[in-house]
């Protein structure tokens, strides 16, 4: 009999609906270990196909059965730079642990949870300050501080050459520090791994807009390659009645108000945000679990997730949306809204939705929603948080002529992650739209292996 | 980063300019851009208008008004204190070009964004007539400034204790009245002004152009909290604009979202005030 899966300890759900402290906790040393113990070490490992980076998961686990950590995450980082963020972020049940064999009983084992007990217990003893490499001469900018960024930077300087980044905002992390909240991706690490690539070198410059202080056009000319990890920041709107309401978000301001502006330390921290009542946030994936568990934070009474399609689609991820029930947090679910209500002084009154059905399949395979005629009713709210995705940050296109985008706004770029612009590489979400922090990182650590051997032979 | 302070005077009363050293910015700045900048560890992100800047010494000055608690906080600065960070030149800028006689409108200290513009729509060749206005004579500001960089001033007051009795959109419709021809009129100030002077100038045709102060976060595109509706079309002002064509924007929207944050605004200024040694 194959022993179960290791469960996660978590804060009590009632206790966490009111700090932003972290809610999973992690294994303990024993649990790591008997999690370790189910891993078959297969011959022919599936659950490595299913990582992006491609991490030696039978190896990495070995090693912590054997109770050495170290070795364990020295395996993990030869091809993942991130650890402490991926353990706790990667949509694991459709990534490696969706193809590992105890998967088809129910049960993977916890490859991301092992990842991230190996990468807190060397965050706990300390991070080894890397050595800096010989340098070679070569000056690289890369634009952005998401994961994408830090990937690739950190690749660069490993490689010797010397590297700049240019970040709009004034703090580095990309969506890490400004989306995803502390309960779920403590600071503190992105913190950490960015202090990581400034010892290895890297120069980082926030306050720094490329498209608006320097053009990309400037930058090329500037350094020898240029990589683009720009992200997909813009949001979208649905395009609805209402939607310019005083108490209507977008889950991008929602969240950076309450992540990089600390609105939920208010008023110790300068910058105010609505604390509703009754709050809606439309759109399944992780971004709307994230405003809506966020909103739960600071005190609404009710939050629900009104999203078009059913259970089974939800995009977010799995552990988050179990996360988000125990919290309390309301799924309307095959539910769209058709308008918002407006009430006093040009507030929000509520929004008017109208019940859904899963029609037939779509070309991607999806059952998409029609909706059922007469089912219009209205929920009463006074915040309304949009969540239905992002597309590319345009700002990187001023002065960037001859860099071939699609019309969706992404950066074109060819297997390698070349754009049309002879030493200037792109990845992660500007080139692929929102996508994960994993796939993300993946790009990075291809457009550095690019730019490196187009520096060798130029 | 950090930013030194190098010169901050008071020009008005609780109006304040500010030289800050910011090299990269002073040269990629043009007139109607503005910065975000950020106090320290807790404090807000505010945007202020680019009211002049020197590419050589590094510099970008902002004149700003006291309204609340950052404003205040910043109007307690003094030469070389920093700033924690200083971010730009965000926005459009103004699209100057030459067309002929332009009036430059600037209301309390809508006057600072005005200034640059009238350099930069002289500099492009045009003849241009400035009307700028206050409460009262002691709230002008850059009159002298201004004075010398415009071909004609014209200066209102609300209480008549400087130049015309009223307010600029008077004058201005005057010197529409008179006659000469003008290619374009551009009105920075209090919400409401530019709400009233996109309504005086529409019945003469002359295009129209505003600046829009909606709250902003990160000025790069990315929360859409700056949404402005124009032409019946949402726009992000920190992106899209800031400046927009006067007899298209929704005025009542703009002014009805600026109010969004007053109770807590009033909360957080409460607050500072019990804890900082504000004279103010
Ligand atoms: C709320 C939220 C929750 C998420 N949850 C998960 C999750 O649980 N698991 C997961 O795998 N993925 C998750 N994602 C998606 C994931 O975070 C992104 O796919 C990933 O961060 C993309 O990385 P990136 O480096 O491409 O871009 P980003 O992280 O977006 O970083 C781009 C950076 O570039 C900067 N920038 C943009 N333009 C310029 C310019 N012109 N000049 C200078 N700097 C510029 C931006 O300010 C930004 O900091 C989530 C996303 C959000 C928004
Ligand atoms: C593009 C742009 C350029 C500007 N240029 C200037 C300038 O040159 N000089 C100047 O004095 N003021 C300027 N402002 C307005 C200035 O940003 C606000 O007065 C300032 O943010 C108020 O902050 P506070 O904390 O002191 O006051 P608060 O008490 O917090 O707010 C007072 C009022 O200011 C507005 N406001 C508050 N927060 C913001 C914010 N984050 N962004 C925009 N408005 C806000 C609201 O209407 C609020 O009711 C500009 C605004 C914009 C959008
Ligand atoms: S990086 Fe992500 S996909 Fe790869 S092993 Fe770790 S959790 Fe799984
Ligand atoms: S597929 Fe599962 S059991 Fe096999 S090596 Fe990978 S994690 Fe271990
Ligand atoms: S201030 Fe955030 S999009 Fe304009
Ligand atoms: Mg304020």
């Amino acid at each position: 009999m194959m022993a179960a899966r290791q469960a996660m300890p978590h804060q009590d759900a009632k206790e966490r609906t009111r700090n932003f402290d972290e809610v999973a906790l992690g294994y303990t040393e024993e649990q790591a270990i008997a999690e370790a113990s189910r891993c078959l070490e297969c011959r022919n490992p599936k659950c490595v196909q299913g990582c992006p980076v491609e991490i030696d998961i039978p190896g990495f686990i070995a090693q912590m059965k054997a109770g050495d950590f170290d070795e364990a995450i020295a395996t993990i980082k030869l091809t993942n730079s991130l650890p402490a963020v991926c353990g706790r972020v990667c949509p694991q049940e459709v990534q490696c642990e969706e193809l590992c064999v105890l998967a088809k009983k129910g049960e993977p084992v916890a490859i991301g949870r092992l990842e991230r007990f190996c990468a807190d217990h060397e965050r706990k003893k300390g991070v080894a300050a890397p050595v800096r490499a010989q340098s070679t001469g070569k000056r690289v900018a890369v634009v952005g501080a998401g994961p994408a960024s830090l990937t690739a930077a950190a690749d660069l300087a490993k490689e010797g050459h010397a590297v700049t980044m240019f970040e709009a905002l004034h703090d580095t992390g990309g969506v890490l520090t400004y989306g995803i909240p502390e309960f779920r991706l403590p600071k503190s690490i992105v913190r950490d791994e960015v202090e990581y690539i400034k010892q290895l070198g890297v120069d980082v410059k926030v306050d720094y807009i490329i498209g608006k202080i320097k053009t990309l056009e400037e930058l090329k000319n500037d350094f020898d390659a240029v990589f683009l990890g720009t992200g997909a920041g813009l949001p979208k709107f649905m395009g609805i009645e209402g939607e310019n309401l005083n108490g209507v978000y977008s889950a991008n301001e929602f969240l950076t108000r309450v992540n990089l502006m600390k609105a939920y330390r208010f008023p110790d921290y300068s910058t105010p945000i609505k604390r509703g009542k009754h709050v809606i946030v439309v759109g399944g994936g992780n971004v709307a679990m994230d405003a809506a568990r966020s909103a739960l934070r600071l005190g609404a009474e009710e939050v629900s997730i009104v999203y078009r399609r059913g259970e089974d689609e939800l995009p977010a991820r799995k552990e988050e949306v179990e996360n988000a029930k125990e919290e309390g947090i309301i799924f309307r679910l095959l539910t769209n809204p058709v308008r918002i209500l407006q009430g006093d002084n040009m507030t929000v009154k509520g929004v008017e939705c109208i019940r859904m059905e899963l029609g037939e399949p779509d070309e991607s395979g999806r059952r998409s929603p029609v909706p059922k005629a007469g089912s219009e009713h209205v929920i009463d709210a006074d915040i309304v948080i949009i969540a239905i995705g992002t597309s590319p940050n345009p700002m990187i296109l001023s002065g960037s002529d001859g860099l071939k985008v699609s019309p969706r706004g992404t950066i074109v770029v060819d297997e390698s992650a070349k754009t049309s612009i002879g030493n200037v590489c792109a990845g992660g979400d500007a080139v692929t739209g929102a996508a994960t922090v994993i796939s993300a990182m993946g790009a990075g650590k291809l457009a550095a292996q690019t730019i490196n051997d187009y520096l060798r032979n130029n | 980063m950090s930013y030194t302070i190098l010169e901050k005077k008071q020009i008005a009363p609780q109006v304040h300019l500010m030289k800050v050293l910011a090299p990269d910015v002073a040269k990629a700045a043009k007139a109607g851009q503005f910065i975000i900048l950020r106090i320290d560890e807790t404090s807000e992100r505010i945007p202020l208008t680019i009211a002049d800047f020197d590419a050589d010494e590094g510099y970008v000055t902002i004149i700003f008004q006291e309204m609340g608690k950052t404003t205040k906080q910043l109007a307690q600065m003094t030469d070389r204190d920093v700033l924690l960070d200083f971010v730009g030149p965000l926005g459009k800028p103004a699209d100057v070009r030459k067309l002929g006689t332009v009036i430059l409108v600037g209301g309390g200290v809508g006057i600072a964004p005005v200034y640059p513009q009238v350099k930069a729509y002289r500099d492009a060749g045009n003849k241009v007539i400035s009307v700028i206005g206050a409460r009262n004579k002691d709230l002008l500001i850059l009159e002298d400034e201004m004075q010398a960089a415009s071909d004609e001033l014209y200066i209102a007051t609300d209480d008549g204790s400087k130049g015309h009795h009223g307010f600029v959109t008077d004058v201005a419709k005057k010197i529409l009245d008179s006659g000469e021809k003008i290619a374009r009129i551009v009105v920075i100030g209090p919400p409401i002004l530019m709400k009233v002077a996109a309504g005086m100038t529409a019945p003469y045709g002359v295009e129209t152009i505003v600046s829009l102060n909606p709250i902003m976060i990160d000025g790069t595109g990315m929360c859409g909290g700056c949404r402005v509706s124009v032409g019946g079309e949402t726009k992000f002002a920190c992106v899209d604009g800031p400046e927009f064509d006067a007899h298209k924007v929704d005025f009542n929207l703009l002014m009805s979202r600026l109010g969004l944050y007053r109770p807590e605004e009033a909360q957080c200024q409460e607050n500072h005030q019990c804890t900082c040694r504000s004279g103010n």
